[in-house]
């Protein structure tokens, strides 16, 4: 079962690379930012497993994509791999530091801290000229394996780039969810005092939790800002978390897909929605959001579970 | 026998409530305790400090002659001493299979956090202890039945089945009985007492039935107002007249503990 979902997972990311070939032009820019953006929602499907729910994984995302245009505005790095590892990295250190007092605490708490800490960076950088302030500033666009690349290419490449990120991350998350401590989410969500007496600290397991969800994050907005060439402060503001959270929703914690296909539908919609109703947008993305939690509140991810429910087909 | 656990001067104070004053005993390695006394009277603080949910405001505690005292509880745990809880602590929402294999899967998380994160849950070790611990509590037929629909008995099983995983050399066991009907108290007890001395576990156990005290227990602490007014084999422990007094007279002995204690030449 296992490997048969990796090797669906792994041809459906072959399927969709071959499809962006003859993508237009909007919808693999919009397909690129979908897939950057559900590395965070896939992190927030890692802590919500085990019921926590964080109001400001933007933080993480902004680091991210502030180290792609910081190196690139600082330094005369410019390979786009580097870039993303190096992001990766500050963001997952930054997750350990900040994990270490957030994984002591839970549900309001949590998500509430978690909000105040990337207000704090949202603050910092509207504050700081060297930082852009509120404008934020222009990233250097990014080289692969040496190569400038322009136009077209540019796009498919960087799409193809940004796919195989999600590849990995998916497979990551997919080892981590078969894992051992990836199998402990219900007990942390349930029942914390018998873990402890079963001899682990459910905070040190939170806390990993916390620096793969941090690392995903940091990868995602890295990957958003070579994108759309461009980062600001609103990118660690509270309602880039809140979008995030939106899509988790949307999505459901039940499969690493879903956090794939909820990102891009959300991006979607909310292109649509902008197109339709400028002033008003919001409104069609609230209904959506109603609409999943009235009448599929295990997001996507349960479609094909209440499917093969409806239909009596039996679980394999 | 040596002492598997020693405890010299144990206290514990809430402001100023003393909850626990001058505990000090030893516990020989296989031996089962019955701890007994009235509401308040301390038991389960002294559990509670034992097992490092709460630190004792004086004293030590000593087990396998390494000081324990103040370490957290699961580094307690890590060392060999379980417990299971008054109310049963499993994780509702999970089948009886999958409890016991979280508990599994948590006594591998111990040794390293970052290895267990990318070692596969699905593997032959974790399920033989799994499939050892399911037979040894007989739960077997409730296997796929989500915990929080189990009979309240059936939970507390598992709950000391998830405890006992790893090996504890000594589990303590806070009221195993309450909540259990009549009818079932003495099948449940048997069960785990069966199971604890065929993996030659030390066991205390706090409990109001002095029925099943008076059966199971090889040695008896009687605690009142924070302190152990009694310690002794059950037939001395039980009959000595402040114990009758002050926690007896508190939870009357049923007539099976009576036939228990008549057995024993103590009533007539």
């Amino acid at each position: 079962m296992t490997w048969r979902n990796t090797l669906v997972g792994a041809l459906a990311f072959a399927v969709v690379a071959s499809a962006a070939v003859v993508l237009p032009a909007w919808l693999m820019s919009l397909a690129t930012i979908a897939l950057a953006n559900a590395l965070v929602v896939l992190g927030l499907i890692i802590l919500w497993r085990a019921g926590l729910v964080p109001f400001g994984q933007a933080l993480f995302y902004a680091t991210g994509a502030y180290t792609v245009a910081l190196l690139g505005r600082f330094t005369d790095l410019r390979d786009a791999v580097l870039f993303v590892i190096a992001a990766a990295l500050l963001s997952g250190i930054l997750a350990y530091l900040v994990g270490l007092l957030l994984a002591r605490y839970r549900d309001i708490f949590f998500a509430m801290l978690s909000l105040a800490m990337s207000m704090i960076l949202y603050g910092v950088l509207v504050k700081t000229e060297t930082l852009g302030s509120t404008d934020g500033f222009h990233v250097e666009s990014a080289t692969f394996f040496g190569s400038a690349l322009h136009g077209r290419t540019a796009e498919l490449v960087l799409f193809w780039f940004v796919l195989a990120w999600c590849a990995l991350a998916a497979l990551v998350v997919s080892v981590y969810f078969r894992s051992v401590a990836g199998s402990l989410a219900v007990p942390v969500r349930e029942r914390e005092i018998r873990l402890e007496f079963l001899g682990i600290s459910v905070n040190r397991l939170i806390h990993l939790k916390l620096i793969i969800a941090g690392t995903l994050a940091g990868i995602g907005g890295a990957l958003a800002a070579l994108a759309v060439e461009h980062v600001d402060p609103t990118m660690a503001y509270w309602t880039t978390s809140g979008g995030f959270v939106f899509v988790t929703i949307l999505a459901g914690a039940g499969s690493i897909a879903a956090a794939f296909i909820g990102s891009f539908l959300f991006e979607l919609v909310r292109s649509v929605a902008v197109d339709l109703m400028p002033g008003t947008w919001q409104i069609i993305l609230g209904t959506v959001l109603l609409l999943t939690i009235l009448f599929l509140p295990g997001g996507l991810g349960s479609v094909v579970t209440v499917g093969r429910r409806r239909l009596g087909i039996k679980t394999p | 026998m040596s002492a598997i656990l020693s405890v010299r001067g144990l206290e514990k104070t809430f402001g100023s409530v003393v909850a626990a004053r001058d505990i000090t005993l030893d516990v020989p390695r296989q031996q089962s305790i019955g701890i007994i006394g009235a509401n308040g009277a301390g038991k389960t603080t002294f559990v509670n400090m034992i097992t490092g949910y709460l630190r004792p405001s004086k004293g030590s505690i000593l087990f396998e002659d390494r000081d324990i005292t103040g370490l957290p509880s699961r580094a307690i745990t890590r060392l060999g001493i379980a417990r299971s809880f008054q109310v049963a602590q499993v994780f509702p929402s999970l089948t009886v299979d999958e409890n016991v294999a979280a508990a599994v899967a948590v006594a591998r998380t111990r040794a390293s956090l970052l290895m267990s994160a990318i070692t596969p849950l699905a593997s032959a070790p974790a399920t033989a202890e799994a499939e050892e611990l399911m037979t040894l509590f007989q739960l077997g037929d409730y296997r796929n039945a989500r915990a929080a629909t189990l009979p309240q008995g059936v939970r507390k099983l598992l709950d000391i089945a998830m405890a006992l995983v790893g090996a504890p050399r000594v589990l303590l066991l806070d009221e195993p009985t309450s909540g259990i009907s009549i009818e079932e108290k003495f099948a449940v007890m048997e069960l785990i007492m069966t199971a604890l001395a065929s993996r030659r576990t030390t066991v205390l156990f706090v409990e109001h039935d002095m029925e099943i005290v008076a059966r199971y227990a090889e040695r008896v602490l009687a605690f009142h107002d924070g302190t152990v007014i009694a310690d002794g084999p059950p037939t001395q422990a039980l009959a000595d007249p402040t114990v009758q007094t002050l926690i007896c007279g508190t939870a009357p002995l049923g007539v099976a503990a009576g036939e228990v204690l008549h057995a024993q030449g103590l009533r007539s």
